[in-house]
This record gives C-alpha cells, structure tokens and sequence, in this order.
C-alpha cells in the first residue's frame, strides 16, 4: 500500500470531477444539517421533558363556596372530608411522592406573587382561590391513578395534571421534529443517488486507469480505494459544514434568541450538539461510503 | 504454462462458438504465433487465458492454476504474473514514459525505491533511454509500444501475452518491436502473439497457431504464416 500514490490519485480525482464532488458536498452539507437540526431538536424536547416532568405535579382543587360542579353541591369542602383525602393520598406512597398541602392564604400569596406586575391582583380576594392538596409523583405518567381515585368525589371539585397541557407541547415539537427528519431523509436519499451517479462518472471518466490497473494485477480493493476516498473525503467535507451549521444553531438561535426570551424553561446544552456531531459525520460518511462501494462493485468488475 | 483441454467458449449474445474444442499446450519459454482472419477466436483465446472470460467448456490452465476454480480474489495475483501489449498500446497520455511504466508497480503497491531502481532498467531494455520525461503524444507509434512493452514486462512476467502488438505499426518500426519481443522471450518470458502481419511470421520461424471460426487449423513449429504462400 503506497499512501502518498493513493492519495495523489484522490486528489487528482476529486480536481478533475469538481463541479460534482462539489454538488455531494453541498447536498451532504444540507442533508446533514436536517438531519442534524432534527436530532437537536429530539433532544430538546427530551431536555424539557426532563426539566418540566420534574416540577409538574397533580393538583387536587378541593371545593369552596359557590364552587358549581356536581361534587360541590354540598358547599366548601369539610375538614373531614379534607382528611379523608389526605389520608387516601397517604396511602398511594410511593406512587405518591410528596403531598403538599396549599391552603387558601398560601394559593393567595402565590397568586400575587405570580402576577404581582398585573391589575388583576387586586381584583381577586383570598376566597376566591381554592385550596388544594399538589401531589408529585414518583413516576408523572401514572396519573390516571390519582385521577380515578379522586376526581368527582364530594370535596373535590377538580383534579388537573400540568402534565397533560405540557404534552401537547411536546407533541407539537415532535411533529416538527418529525418534519425535519422526513425531509432530511428524503434529502439523504437524494444524496446518496448523487453520490452514485458521481462515481458512476468518476469511474467512466477513469476507465483507462482502471483497464490498465486490472491489467497489472491490482487488487479491486487498490482500484477501488481511490473512488471511496474520493466519496468519503467528499462526505465528511459536507458533515464538517453541517457541523458548523450545528454549532450556529446552537449559539445564535438556541443561545441568544430563544434562551434569553424563554427563560422559564431549559434549552439543549453543547453535550447534546457534542453527541450530534459524531452522528452526523458517520451517517454522511457512512452513506457515501456504502453508495460508493456498492457502485464501484457494479462500475469497476474484474 | 497454458494448457488448454477442449474449451468451448460461447459468447451470450451469440449461437456460433468463439472457440470450439479447441485444446493446446503451450510449454514454459516458447514464443507463438497466434494467426487467423478476424473472429478467428484469436482474441478470445487471449482473453481466457487473463481470464477475463470464462470457458462455457473444458479447462484453462494457466501458470499451475485452473482458472475456473481460481476465486475473484486471486485474478490480480495471476495477472501479476503476465504482462499484456496491445494494439493501441492503452498508455495514459497525461503521464510520462516514466509514470505510466511506474504506474504499473505503483498500483500493486511495490515501494517507491523498488520503482526507481526498476523502471529505468527496463525502459533500458526497451530501449527508451534518455525519453523517460515524455509524454505519449510526443513519441512515435513505435516508441509508444515499446512503452507498453516496458510496462508489461517490467514485473518480469513469466508470460507475455500480446494482442497484435505491430498492427498499429508499418512495417520496418514492427521489426525492431518484433526483435524486442524476441529478446524478452531469450530472456526466459513465454509469448504468445496474435497477429495478421505474415512478414513477420514468416521471417521469426516460431511455433504458428492457425484458428479458424474457433478451431484450430494448424499447429506447426517454425512456421510460417500460410501454407499458400
């Protein structure tokens, strides 16, 4: 094996069919970089799930006066009644992680302190708000358990789960995530037949080469290998630039539009996009370098 | 070093054989003549022998190797071992005499000092001294053979296979290739030849094979080129 020929006859390939080893850099490059956006935003979404199933909790509204739903026609809620519930709670552990109990003066507090900026505080009085028992659970998609249990019980005029309104959220994330991903795909096939009709010429281009090499007695793997490289340098030199499309999504969008606005939730860090880069380089490379073969064994037969 | 045991070759797109049962020997350091009109099955029998076709019929013997047992991955290691002239020469016109005689030791990987101790003794031998910086384009048909020439034979094959190597060539150029061939088979390389030119076989006085639509037709030592004349 002789490098520096093998490598004089990349390069030399790849000068003479520039405008195409151009096209696969490029298309490699925008595929990628689908890919690649999709992937972060997979991890997004599973970032915020990680920040958010944390803080969700099941809030259990217990009724108050002039609360108008079946469970409520016998008014506010009694103490007894309240215990009962309490001790109901207590006896889903561990299921049931944390039990809190929020009475009227404490939902008040936070209430003003939520909206503290805005007129509507003072327009809501203490007993306005009801008091509620949030429940945080050991494992946020057994709510069903919690609810059943509790929901239409007298004393009890709601039971809500954040979870839910954050679902569909993130469904919506992972509709777009699954946009890109679509598109991305569609894009790697279309650069993988590229890179094929790429080698198809690079190999017609080179037939005299090759007929003479076959001649001496070079090994398929000597012919061949050139081609690859040609396909894999190519391929990596798009995953570079998607890469660095990667990056900037990352600095200017992720960093300084969306994270200074949304600060009440998190944002994929670079540990994500450092798990990304790899994925993408081996998809591009790994890709051209499956067309490349599988069109040179066609192109280039003993 | 060939042997042939009743090979029949029928090409897919045609019904008339190209070869038809045809057996021979050829022995370890002759010089042959392969001769015959066009679609005699001079070509073919050349190509089964770099297999670069397979027999329908019989078996090819080749250096001690059967071809048809020999697997896909041992074809560059026999074709190493023989080295092919063509009529038009096949060189790489951007190359130099130089490079395209390197070319065939670069590609199956020989080190760059075995290739610059080498080609230069070769291209010696073919008497290209003093032209190694030239490119194709600036010899003349002659010297481009004996390029090829070089090229074959600079792994110092044990076989020499040439398909018409002076049909290109007019008539006193063919003779110095000629004394070249003969001088690489003195020097222990079996050759076998196809050719049309009756000049020529008729003055080397070698082994001539005659095929005709695939059989062969005569078989002699020392001879010549038709009986006719």
């Amino acid at each position: 094996m002789r490098a520096t020929f093998v490598a004089s006859e990349v390069g030399n390939g790849l000068r003479r069919n520039l405008t195409m080893t151009l096209a696969v850099i490029i298309t490699v490059a925008v595929s990628l970089s689908l890919f690649g956006a999709s992937l972060l935003v997979r991890a997004q979404v599973s970032t915020m799930k990680d920040f958010w199933y944390d803080k969700v909790e099941v809030s259990i509204f217990l009724c108050s006066k002039g609360s108008d739903t079946p469970s409520c026609a016998g008014g506010a809620v009694t103490a007894a009644q309240r215990d009962q519930i309490q001790t109901d709670l207590e006896s889903l552990r561990p299921l049931v992680q944390d039990i809190y109990y929020e009475s009227k003066k404490e939902a008040y507090s936070r209430f003003k302190e939520q909206f503290q900026n805005s007129p509507i505080v003072d327009n809501v009085n203490e007993n306005a708000l009801p008091e509620s028992f949030r429940v945080k659970l050991a494992d946020p998609t057994k709510y069903d358990v919690v609810a059943s249990a509790f929901a239409g019980r007298p004393g009890i005029e709601q039971v809500n789960d954040q979870r839910q309104i954050l679902d569909k959220f993130f469904r919506l994330l992972g509709g777009l995530q699954l946009i890109a991903l679509l598109i991305a795909l569609v894009m790697l096939v279309v650069t993988v037949l590229l890179i094929v009709n790429t080698m198809r010429v690079a190999a017609f281009s080179r037939r005299r080469e090759t007929s003479i090499m076959r001649l001496v007695g070079a090994s398929n793997f000597y012919i061949q290998l050139p081609f690859l490289l040609e396909a894999a340098l190519a391929a990596a030199l798009g995953a570079v630039v998607a890469i660095g499309a990667l990056i900037l999504m990352k600095t200017v969008l992720i960093d300084e539009v969306l994270a200074p606005s949304f600060q009440f939730t998190a944002f994929v860090g670079w540990d994500a996009v450092a798990a990304i880069a790899p994925i993408m380089l081996l998809t591009g490379v790994g890709l051209a370098g499956i067309a490349a073969f599988f069109t040179l064994r066609k192109y280039l037969r003993v | 070093m060939i042997l042939f045991d009743h090979v029949t070759k029928v090409y897919a797109t045609q019904q008339r054989p190209a070869l038809d049962d045809v057996s021979l020997e050829i022995e370890k350091g002759e010089f042959i003549f392969l001769v015959g009109p066009s679609g005699s099955g001079k070509s073919t029998f050349l190509r089964l022998v770099l297999r670069e076709e397979r027999p329908t019929k019989g078996q090819v013997w080749v250096l001690g190797k059967e071809l048809n047992r020999l697997s896909n991955w041992k074809i560059p290691a026999l074709r190493r071992q023989i080295g092919t002239v063509f009529q038009d020469f096949r060189l790489l016109p951007n190359k130099t005499v130089f490079e395209n005689v390197a070319f065939a030791l670069e590609v199956i990987g020989k080190p760059s000092s075995h290739i610059k101790k080498v080609v230069p003794e070769v291209l010696e031998v073919v008497g290209l001294e003093g032209k190694e910086g030239r490119r194709p384009d600036e010899l003349s048909g002659g010297e481009q053979q004996r390029v090829a020439i070089a090229r074959a034979f600079v792994n110092r094959p044990m076989l020499l296979i040439a398909d018409e190597p002076t049909g290109n060539l007019d008539p006193g150029t063919s003779i110095g290739i000629m004394k070249l061939l003969d001088r690489i088979n003195k020097l222990g390389t079996t050759v076998v030849m196809s050719t049309h030119d009756s000049q020529i076989v008729d003055q080397m006085r070698r082994r001539v094979v005659e095929l005709e639509t695939g059989h062969v037709v005569r078989d002699q030592s020392r001879g010549v080129y038709g009986y006719a004349r």
